[in-house]
């Protein structure tokens, strides 16, 4: 697929894409629609088994998760954590936490009881927990990059995700301390709905 | 969500369902998960004789789809109102919002939310469906896989009609109402047909059946055409019906369009819209 697809009128774009860059070495493979709820955990072995198949040396996944539930610790710094699995640590060593990047925190499964037992939440994160899970258990040399976010334009969140990404994986060349210049996509535009009547000045 | 101006939007949360599968494998959990997806199947019927020809599949060169009661109302009042076509088969399913299409052996009852299929009889390979009922998002991947799975890909080409309220549309400059309703079509990358109309813009997205049928049309490569028709009229109604009349023209050598409405088919929509809304009465 091209990466200026989404740009080019009256052209279908359906609730998965898949983008490859030669030069990058680079696929990309877009999610656009929530998995039902029913079928994650099968989606999660699909994808996990996909990704074994075809032998990426190492795959990061993009993700979110609810703001408003983060604990006290999860409220101070950064809204950017990461999570790799046990392969991944071998080819990353501690490359990530050398950039002073944050680890998810783990929340007690009992919260007020008793925190000897923690476990890994991550709210409105979809199949993020279940692809991550299973990635461990498969072996797969595999990142989560996630950002705490509200309800409402996601815009700055997307551009703040994708920065911290890059700052790692240099996939866009950038001169010193700038950001650099991302391509908004069409689907973007009218956020909050259509044009206003111009009467109402 | 509340805009600029703060009115308030009915936006859907964008954000993925509470991850709950802690769901352990549970024989009893398994269980009822079973019983739901069950109850929560796709069937298609199909009539004997078309049954019986299914062993291959059906041979179709045209498969046209109408989802909302203005697009099903069309193909009523302009195609279907002739001698010439026959039912030959239903889809029915149960969710939360059509709970009465789950009788499999039965065919729905007129005037009853449904999914049904009609073959034309001097030409067998044009299909059309009509669909009123509401699909759970669950069940559209299975209607799409059940329904093609049944056709014959080769030589297939598809064409959906779909009502959508104005209110779903997106664009930059404010619509004004003498502009509606007006249509606005979508190609798979297979369909090589000219569209009559002006193409859907972005950031315009398609919910429901005719974005599961297009997105299986897209990945498997088959032909297909979408013409979505925004109204913002909710009730069946005439003005909205003639829209996709234009659709079907290029379409004129396989299907007839009866010339003049009919006042009889047009009034049966009206006495079933009018027992529902007495408020005012």
């Amino acid at each position: 697929m091209n990466w200026n697809a989404d740009c080019e009128p009256g052209l279908i774009l359906i609730h998965r894409f898949m983008y490859s860059s030669p030069e990058l070495r680079l696929a990309v493979l877009q999610i656009r629609t929530p998995i039902i709820q029913t079928k994650s955990k099968k989606f999660c072995k699909l994808m996990v088994s996909w990704i074994k198949a075809s032998g990426f040396s190492r795959t990061v996944l993009l993700s979110s998760s609810h703001a408003y539930q983060r604990d006290d610790q999860q409220l101070l710094g950064t809204p950017l954590r990461y999570l790799q699995t046990p392969s991944m640590q071998k080819v990353t060593g501690d490359r990530l936490k050398e950039m002073e990047w944050r680890e998810m925190e783990t929340v007690s499964t009992f919260p007020g009881v008793t925190d000897s037992e923690q476990r890994l939440y991550i709210p409105g994160g979809g199949a993020t927990k279940g692809l991550f899970t299973d990635s461990c258990a498969e072996d797969i040399p595999l990142v989560v990059v996630l950002i705490f976010c509200s309800e409402g334009d996601n815009i700055p969140d997307a551009f703040t995700l994708l920065n911290h990404l890059n700052t790692w994986l240099h996939l866009v060349d950038a001169p010193a301390q700038m950001q650099p210049k991302w391509r908004i996509p069409a689907s973007w535009r009218l956020l909050f709905g259509s044009g206003i009547p111009p009467a109402l000045f | 969500m509340a805009t600029f101006f703060g009115e308030v939007l009915s936006v859907y949360s964008r954000a993925v369902e509470e991850d709950d599968e802690d769901l352990d494998d549970e024989n009893e959990d398994e269980q009822i998960h079973r019983a739901i997806e069950e109850k929560r199947e796709v069937h298609i019927a199909w009539c004997p004789e078309v049954a019986q020809s299914l062993e291959g599949k059906l041979q179709c060169s045209e498969l046209i789809i109408a989802v909302g009661t203005n697009a099903a109302g069309f193909l009523s009042a302009y195609v279907l109102n002739t001698e010439s076509w026959d039912a030959v088969g239903h889809a029915s399913l149960w969710n939360e919002r059509s709970r009465g299409s789950s009788r499999q052996s039965i065919a729905p009852l007129p005037g009853e939310p449904a999914c049904l299929f009609y073959r034309h009889r001097d030409n067998p390979a044009v299909l059309v469906c009509q669909s009123t009922c509401y699909i759970a998002e669950d069940q559209l991947f299975q209607w799409t896989e059940k329904v093609f799975g049944c056709l014959q890909k080769r030589g297939l080409s598809v064409m959906v009609l779909s009502d959508s309220p104005v209110a779903e549309y997106k664009t930059p400059d404010y619509l004004y109402g003498s502009a509606v309703p007006f249509l606005r079509s979508l190609k798979s990358s297979a369909s090589k047909s000219q569209a009559l109309c002006p193409a859907l813009e972005q950031p315009n997205i398609l919910t429901g059946l005719p974005a599961a049928v297009l997105s299986h049309c897209q990945v498997h490569q088959i032909p297909a055409v979408l013409y979505q028709c925004y109204t913002d009229v909710i009730s069946p109604d005439s003005i909205t019906m003639e829209t996709y009349k234009p659709a079907l023209l290029c379409l004129s050598k396989l299907v007839k369009l009866e010339p003049c409405l009919s006042a009889d088919v047009l009034r049966k929509f009206a006495i079933i819209t009018e027992a529902q809304s007495n408020l005012y009465t």
